[in-house]
């Protein structure tokens, strides 16, 4: 699909229109960012002075730009983060045994559940300015994106192919230029993928973070988030749609004008030697091609670049091939896993001790059944949602046509967020006289259907054509088709999309089990609720139980369900 | 202590390489006090089969892992990290795809500080050496095979090394392109306009090494030991066509078949092997038993066969020819002798009779001459529900191999066993079972139809 001249048409022009539209392109965007980041320094004393958000849509445009600004704030430090943590994660074998756990972990804990301890956190942090619920509201998104791309890119560090790490030690590559000749390099496009997704997931907690209420306190920032919960509170229809329509076209734009030229980009850093049958397409990466000036600059800053190359390549020599002697690297790892056991013991204890003298350890058995209907919730989700979008996924699968056409599509719909639909399915509920019971599971649903959608049509599209051929050849059919041939051929793409909405699922249980239209609250029995109502309360000790509960929850599943699913996928069902 | 000479590059002095085996279970030995020296204008091949270190040995030397035993000197100098004296061109090109060729050129001056015009300039002379010229800015996913080793080699060359070293460099390229390029290095070796003093060149073609080597240095596998050395005292360019060519590569192709035969001319040293004890000791060489018999239909009707025309013939690297011949031998289906494969009448019938006759015959065999499946029969035997779990097998082979030498070992020793029908496997389950008497089998397969 290409909407715009080619690289070939623009290049006739002397100084061309590429170059007019970088200029343009590149002023709107300076006067835009400078517009928004004024706004972050207002001053802000709660109770007294709180910003207010407006409904008229007018405002619409300004509030969406805050909230993106904030989300590239996270995609940011997200990235700083990423690097820093991957690199010695994958480069220090002690470092490797801690960090590699606890992201697992932190990959599993309900982010919304951390709001009300950051929240409080920040606006001490900076007294008398919005900065603190800033960083807060960046922070909550930072922890969504960041655990993902962290893990990607540790992934991609430890299987750079092991000739080209010979190769870097044996020309004494620096370990700069490893960095930035070989490992980043080689990271990139996972890196990119994951951050797009993340960053999909990141407007979900934009909306959540926005508009708070943390230990009995209202908190709102000016963004797209507030205004929906101004809306709701209002019972404000219109302004829902037009927030509904605004932060569609934010999604549209940002995946137009950052994502799809950076992963038209970084198609070079693809491993394979040849040549990629379909490489992606982006008009923005296209103009920036063909246009002069970003060629110009480079040319301008190389001698620059060069020096602080050669001065960073000094700092850092290249690691040494010999490693020192094992026997005692091993008397030093042992007083090191002492350490760490007496931490983690220490913190389980200490964590016992806080729930037992504030709540009693029966409430730890009331958290666990709450659990458990959560628990329950998430898995018809999962089972409903596989029974409606696996086949619908698979026919579009199978037509290669339909699912070129259609995967940008259900890719903006995985990164909608599900929130922006909650009103109208309270309303709906509401007016039905549906219980929020089961109504919970339809809006859990809403987010985290589409990543089982997502990977059954991926799963479709790699089973080959001429298993397929055989399937029609030899007449299987209707169930037995099914049983023989598609549901082993997705099987481990299943698995992949449904540990990704089983997590979800639970982090959006926190914001759909208990939901507002108005002043009516509809209010679902389960662990969501408990997190939810003990963060506006400012119960620390029911805080700390909700979210380390779920956090087992979601942790035990993983080991004991999706892990050994995955196992079984790559053992058996691999392609 | 051996003493140094004044033209000798690098030297390997008594080098020992050990891995660890999984779950403490002591060492596997690669290398066993190997001793190697590379002196100034000579190219030497390092030539084995796989398992014998070769590629370990390259490592060695160029600093990339460091030896168990022993040291390597580098200019008179012990070796402590990455030897700088060494360039290196790969097996799998090592090209970082994101850069360009002139970038990928540069990327070693790069890390030694050399300015950006001076860079410019030698990489574009090593590119114009190895006839890359107008390729500069093209990405290596553009280049094919043979392209893409062409900029390893200007790589390599635009260091100006003083050892240039080569990891199977043509092996992974098609056979019209190795052999064009292949023939090009030659000649440049020749014309004494080559940008390195020597070369060591690890390979596991025989007749590659005899066409560019000085001196063919043989390596015997289990552990990696040098066996010997030959010179090749031929006049540069090696003639193919010369009748000494042809006797060099048969000598060679019988002493790689023979592992006992003492390979005269310089001998540097020698060690027995350790006696085995456990079957499971005794590796089993890695061939299908539709490649065995494969092999034997095509030597049936001569009865004996050249092993240069037969892999020339089949189009197979020695690599993936030995392992069949090496089984076949086992078996007792065929011998070898003076570089030449012959059929025995066992190994005929074989290879002519029904597939159940051949499957009767292939047992007998395999019973006869494979201690190992005798003995995982037995323990099969033993146990009364005649079934054992995959790992208990394992864990005995890998007291003896690494890892993943284990696994293959452990797959050759199924697929042998499936097909003579001493014992099946089932994956899922990753048991060992004895077969079923066959009589409840068709009782069954009778109620089922």
């Amino acid at each position: 699909m290409k909407t715009f001249p080619t690289p070939e048409v623009l290049r006739r022009f002397p100084f061309g229109l590429a170059d007019i539209a970088v200029i343009l392109g590149t002023l709107a965007l300076l006067a835009l960012i400078a517009q928004l980041g004024a706004g972050t320094l207002v001053s802000f004393e709660p109770p007294n002075i709180v910003p207010t958000v407006d409904l008229d849509p007018r405002n619409l445009p300004y509030y969406a730009g805050r909230s993106t600004l904030r989300m590239f704030i996270a995609l940011f430090f997200s990235t700083v983060f990423t690097l820093v943590y991957g690199y010695l994660a994958a480069y220090s074998p002690r470092a490797e045994r801690v960090m590699i756990p606890l992201l697992d972990i932190l990959q599993s804990v309900p982010v919304l559940g951390f709001l009300s301890i950051t929240v409080t956190g920040f606006i001490a942090l900076f007294p008398g300015s919005l900065l603190g619920l800033e960083a807060a509201s960046i922070f909550a998104i930072f922890t969504s994106q960041v655990w993902n791309m962290t893990f990607s890119f540790y992934q991609s560090l430890r299987t750079v192919p092991k000739e080209l790490i010979e190769a870097a030690t044996l020309y004494q590559l620096s370990s700069w230029q490893r960095f930035t000749q070989l490992e980043l390099p080689s990271a990139m496009i996972g890196l990119l993928w994951n951050a797009m997704m993340s960053f999909g997931g990141g407007w979900f907690f934009v909306a959540a973070s926005e508009a708070i209420s943390v230990l009995n306190q209202e908190y709102t920032l000016p963004g797209i988030g507030s205004y929906v919960a101004a809306a709701i509170g209002d019972e404000n229809l219109s302004a829902l749609g037009w927030a509904l329509l605004t932060i569609a076209i934010v999604i549209v734009v940002v995946d137009q004008l950052f994502w799809r030229p950076l992963i038209a980009w970084s198609d070079k850093f693809r491993m394979e030697q040849s040549a990629a049958a379909e490489a992606p397409e982006s008009w923005v990466y296209d103009l920036l091609q063909a246009a002069r000036i970003p060629r110009m600059l480079g040319k301008l800053i190389t001698p620059g670049k060069e020096t602080l190359n050669q001065f960073l390549s000094k700092l850092t020599p290249p690691p040494a091939t010999f490693k020192p002697d094992p026997s005692q690297n091993r008397r030093g790892d042992r007083f090191f896993n002492t350490i760490l056991v007496m931490i983690i013991g220490g913190l389980i204890a200490w964590a016992l001790h806080f729930i037992s003298t504030t709540v009693g350890i029966g409430e730890v058995f009331i958290a666990f059944g709450l659990g458990i209907l959560t628990l329950l919730r998430v898995t018809v989700l999962l089972l409903l949602a596989t029974v409606i979008w696996t086949p619908i996924g698979v026919a579009i699968g199978f037509n290669p046509k339909l699912a070129r056409a259609l995967q940008p599509v259900v890719q903006f719909l995985a990164s909608f967020p599900a929130n922006f639909i909650f009103p109208f399915a309270t309303l709906f509920f509401i007016r039905s006289n549906i219980s929020i019971e089961w109504g919970s599971i339809l809006l859990m649903a809403l987010g985290a259907q589409w990543y089982i959608l997502f990977n059954s049509i991926a799963g479709a599209r790699s089973i080959p054509t001429d298993l397929r051929e055989m399937a029609d050849d030899i007449g299987l059919k209707g169930w037995q088709r099914w049983k023989k041939l598609i549901i082993p051929g997705i099987f481990s793409a299943w698995v992949t999309g449904g540990v990704t909405a089983s997590g979800g699922a639970w982090n959006a249980s926190i914001v759909s089990e208990i939901v507002t239209w108005g002043s009516t609250t509809l209010t679902a029995t389960g662990l969501g609720t408990y997190i939810a109502e003990a963060t506006s309360a400012g119960d620390w000790p029911r805080i700390t139980l909700g979210i380390s509960m779920m956090s087992l929850f979601v942790v035990g599943i993983n080991r004991l369900l999706w892990r050994r699913l995955y196992q079984l996928a790559e053992a058996k069902y691999h392609l | 202590m051996t003493v140094t000479n004044s033209t000798d590059l690098i030297t390997a002095e008594q080098i020992s390489k050990h891995f660890p085996l999984p779950d403490g279970k002591g060492e596997f030995t690669v290398l066993s006090d190997v001793s190697l020296s590379v002196k100034s204008g000579e190219v030497v091949a390092l030539l084995g089969r796989s398992g014998s270190g070769k590629s370990t040995l390259l490592r060695i030397m160029a600093g990339l892992i460091p030896p168990s035993q022993g040291q390597v000197l580098s200019n008179g100098k012990p070796l402590r990290g990455a030897n700088t004296d060494v360039a290196m061109v790969f097996q799998s090109f090592a090209l970082l795809p994101w850069l360009t060729v002139q970038e990928n050129v540069e990327l070693g001056l790069e890390a030694r500080g050399v300015k950006r015009e001076e860079r410019r300039q030698r990489a574009l002379k090593a590119i114009d050496i190895v006839g890359l010229d107008g390729f500069e800015s093209a990405y290596p996913k553009e280049l094919s095979g043979g392209m893409k080793q062409r900029v390893g080699f200007a790589r390599a060359f635009v260091l100006e090394p003083q050892v240039l070293f080569m990891d199977e460099p043509f092996s992974a390229l098609d056979v019209l392109t190795s052999e064009n390029l292949r023939g090009e290095i030659d000649d440049l070796w020749n014309a004494k306009a080559f940008p390195s003093k020597s070369i060591l060149i690890v390979t596991h073609n025989i007749e590659e090494a005899v066409f560019l080597a000085d001196r063919v240095v043989i390596l015997g596998s289990n552990p990696g030991v040098i066996r010997g050395e030959v010179v090749i005292d031929l006049p540069r360019p090696h003639d193919r066509s010369s009748p000494r060519f042809a006797s060099f590569v048969d000598y060679i192709y019988t002493v790689m078949t023979n592992p006992e035969i003492e390979v005269t001319g310089k001998v540097v040293a020698k060690t027995a092997p350790a006696a085995v004890l456990s079957p499971y000791a005794k590796a089993l060489p890695h061939a299908r038993v539709g490649g065995i018999s494969g092999l034997l239909e095509l030597i049936v009707d001569q009865g004996t066969i050249d092993i240069p025309r037969l892999s020339e013939r089949l189009q197979l690297a020695v690599d993936d020819l030995l392992p069949i011949l090496d089984a076949a031998v086992l078996l007792g289906f065929a011998e070898v002798s003076q570089g030449d494969v012959q059929i025995k009448e066992i190994g005929r019938d074989f290879a002519t009779t029904t597939i159940l006759r051949s499957k009767d015959l292939f047992r007998q065999q395999a019973l006869a001459h494979v201690p190992v499946l005798n003995s995982i029969v037995e323990t099969l035997r033993g146990k009364r529900s005649g079934s054992m779990r995959a790992d208990f097998f394992l864990d005995l082979w890998d007291e003896h191999f690494p890892h993943p030498e284990a696994e293959r070992q452990f797959a050759t020793a199924v697929d042998w066993g499936r097909y003579a029908e001493l014992f099946e496997y089932d994956a899922s389950e990753n048991r060992l079972y004895l077969p079923e008497v066959t009589a409840d089998l068709e009782n069954t397969e009778n109620q089922g139809s």
